[in-house]
C-alpha cells in the first residue's frame, strides 16, 4: 500500500488541531450566514420598493461586492482599516465582516429574485379574496418565495463555507492553515504528509457540505 | 357610517372613467346591479370588459366616477377595502389558485384568515361546496394535479365560500379545452338558479343567452347597447352589436354539385 502520509494525523494532537481549524472556519461561516440571511432578507424585501436612494445605494454596494474578489475584500478590511482608520481588527472579525458583506449582497439578490418570480396574479387573487396586505405576503407570497429561495440559499451557504478557506491569507488559523502547519512540521520525517492531510481536509469539508446539499435536494424535490 | 343603502341595489357603478396613460379604456360608464340579477357583459376583445371588472373591486384605480357596493364606496387605497372585497367574489380567466396549497386550503384561507371564521365550520362548508361541484375527491389535491376545468371549479368554490354579495366572472372558460367548458358553465348556471347576484363576462353566446337576465354590450369602453337576452340576441338595435353578433355565426355558400 502506498504511503499516503496519514500517519501524521495520529501524531500528538494533529487531528484535534485540524478539527479545531475546521471549527474556526465554521464559526466564521455560521455567524456570517446568520447575518447574511437576516440582513439579506430585509434588503431583498426593501429592494421591492421603488425608492431611488435605496436603489442607488444597493446598486453600488452590489457592484462593488460582485467585482471585488473575496480575497481583495479581506485584505481591504483587514489591512486597509488598520492603515486608514487605525482599527485593530482581529483576522477573524475581519473575516466575519467580509463574509457578511458578501453573503448579504448575494442573499438580497436571491430574495429579490424569489419575490419577483411570484406572478402579480397571485397578489391580485389573494387581495380579491379580501386578505389584507400583510396576510397576502404571509400566506401567499412568502411561502412560495421561500420554496424557491431555499435551494438557492443553501447553495450560497455551501459556497460561503468553502470560501472561508481564504481567510488563512489574513492570518486566521483555520483548517487549511492548520493543515499547512502540520505538513510543514513533518516535512522531514513524513514527506508524504501533504497528500494525507489535504485528503483529510477534503473529507472534512465534504462531511460538512454534503448533508447541506442533500437537504437542499430533498426540499427542492418536495416543493418542486 | 351614515350611508343608507338603496334597497335592492347591490352594486352601483356611476360615471366610471378609466385610462391607462392617454389611452381611455372605460368612458363614463354607469351600471346598476340589483339583488339576484345576472348581468352578462359581452363585447369585442379589448373593449374593456376585464378592466371594468377589475375596477369594480379596485384591483385597478380609476380616473373618475365611483363604484358602490351596498352604498359603500369601493376605493383603492381605502382602509376598509379588504373588507369590501370580501363581499365581491372574483373568478379569473386563469384560475389563479395558490399553487402551494391544497384545494381545501385554497378555499379555507380567506374565510379563516380574512373573515375570522371557525376552521371546522369553514371546512364543512368547503367540503359541501366541493361535493356540489363534483370535486369531493380532490380536496387534498394540489392545483397542479387538477385539470383546467377542475381548477376553475375550485376557484369558483373559493369565491363562493366567502359568501359574497356579488360574483364577478371574467371569461372563466376562455382558457379551457372545449370539453371542459360545459362542466364549468353548468356550475355557474346552477349558481344563477340559486339566485346569486352576478356579473358575467363571456364569449360563449349561447351560455350568455341562457343565463342572462340582462345583457350589456360594451364597445370601446362604453355601453353601446343593453337589453334582455331576447332583445339583444334576436333584435340587436345598433350596427355594432349586429356586426359583433355576426362574428359568431358561420355560413357556407351552397355546394356546387360535384361532377364526376
Ligand atoms: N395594464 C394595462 N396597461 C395598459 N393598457 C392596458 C392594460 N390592461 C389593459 N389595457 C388596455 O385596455 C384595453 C381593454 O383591455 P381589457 O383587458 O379590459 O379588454 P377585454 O374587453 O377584457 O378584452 P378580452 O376580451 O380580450 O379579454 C385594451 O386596449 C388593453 O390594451
Ligand atoms: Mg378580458
Amino acid at each position: 500500500m502506498p504511503d499516503l502520509g496519514l500517519d501524521v494525523l495520529f501524531k500528538g494532537k494533529n487531528f484535534a488541531r485540524l478539527l479545531g481549524g475546521l471549527g474556526i472556519a465554521l464559526r466564521i461561516s455560521v455567524i456570517a450566514i446568520l447575518v447574511s440571511v437576516v440582513l439579506g432578507t430585509v434588503l431583498g424585501v426593501l429592494r421591492q420598493r421603488e425608492n431611488l436612494i435605496l436603489k442607488a445605494f444597493m446598486r453600488l454596494y452590489l457592484e462593488v461586492i460582485r467585482i471585488m474578489p473575496q480575497l481583495v475584500l479581506l485584505f481591504l478590511v483587514y489591512f486597509g482599516t488598520t492603515r486608514s482608520f487605525g482599527w485593530d481588527l482581529s483576522g477573524e472579525t475581519a473575516s466575519v465582516i467580509v463574509f457578511s458583506l458578501w453573503g448579504t449582497a448575494e442573499m438580497s439578490d436571491l430574495v429579490r429574485g424569489a419575490l419577483s418570480s411570484i406572478p402579480g396574479h397571485q397578489y391580485e387573487s389573494a387581495a380579491a379574496l379580501g386578505l389584507k396586505k400583510t396576510q397576502v405576503y404571509l400566506y401567499v407570497v412568502l411561502p412560495q418565495a421561500v420554496r424557491r429561495l431555499i435551494p438557492l440559499s443553501i447553495n450560497l451557504i455551501t459556497r460561503m463555507i468553502k470560501t472561508t478557506s481564504l481567510v488563512l491569507m489574513i492570518g486566521v488559523v483555520e483548517i487549511l492553515k492548520v493543515a499547512q502547519q502540520i505538513i510543514e512540521a513533518n516535512r522531514m520525517n513524513s514527506p508524504n504528509a501533504a497528500f494525507g492531510v489535504y485528503l483529510t481536509v477534503f473529507v472534512l469539508y465534504f462531511l460538512v457540505c454534503w448533508p447541506i446539499s442533500v437537504l437542499a435536494g430533498k426540499l427542492e424535490k418536495r416543493w418542486g | 357610517m351614515g350611508v343608507r343603502p338603496v334597497p335592492g341595489i347591490v352594486l352601483e357603478i356611476s360615471h366610471l372613467h378609466k385610462a391607462y396613460g392617454q389611452n381611455t379604456v372605460i368612458e363614463d360608464l354607469s351600471l346598476t346591479v340589483r339583488e339576484g340579477e345576472v348581468i352578462v357583459i359581452v363585447g369585442p376583445s379589448g373593449c374593456g370588459k376585464s378592466t371594468l371588472l377589475r375596477c369594480i373591486n379596485a384591483l385597478e384605480s380609476n380616473q373618475g366616477g365611483e363604484v358602490r357596493l351596498h352604498g359603500e364606496p369601493v376605493l383603492k387605497g381605502s382602509k376598509n377595502l379588504p373588507e369590501i372585497r370580501q363581499k365581491i367574489g372574483m373568478v379569473f380567466q386563469n384560475y389563479e389558485l395558490f399553487p402551494h396549497m391544497t384545494v381545501l386550503d385554497n378555499i379555507m384561507l380567506a374565510p379563516v384568515k380574512a373573515q375570522g371564521r371557525k376552521k371546522s365550520e369553514v371546512r364543512e362548508e368547503a367540503l359541501a361546496l366541493l361535493k356540489r361541484v363534483g370535486l369531493e375527491t380532490k380536496a387534498n389535491s394540489f392545483p397542479r394535479q387538477l385539470s383546467g376545468g377542475q381548477k376553475q371549479r375550485t376557484a369558483i368554490v373559493r369565491a363562493l365560500c366567502m359568501h359574497p354579495d356579488i360574483l364577478l366572472f371574467d371569461e372563466v372558460t376562455a382558457a379551457l379545452d372545449p370539453e371542459m367548458v360545459r362542466e364549468v358553465l353548468e356550475v355557474i348556471l346552477d349558481l344563477a338558479n340559486q339566485g346569486k347576484t352576478m356579473l358575467v363576462v363571456t364569449h360563449e353566446m349561447q351560455f350568455a343567452r341562457a343565463i342572462a337576465d340582462w345583457v350589456v354590450f360594451l364597445d370601446d369602453g362604453r355601453i353601446c347597447e343593453e337589453g334582455t337576452p331576447e332583445e339583444f340576441f334576436d333584435h340587436p338595435k345598433t350596427e355594432r352589436a349586429k356586426k359583433f353578433l355576426n362574428t359568431f355565426t358561420f355560413e357556407r355558400k351552397a355546394r356546387q354539385p360535384k361532377t364526376i
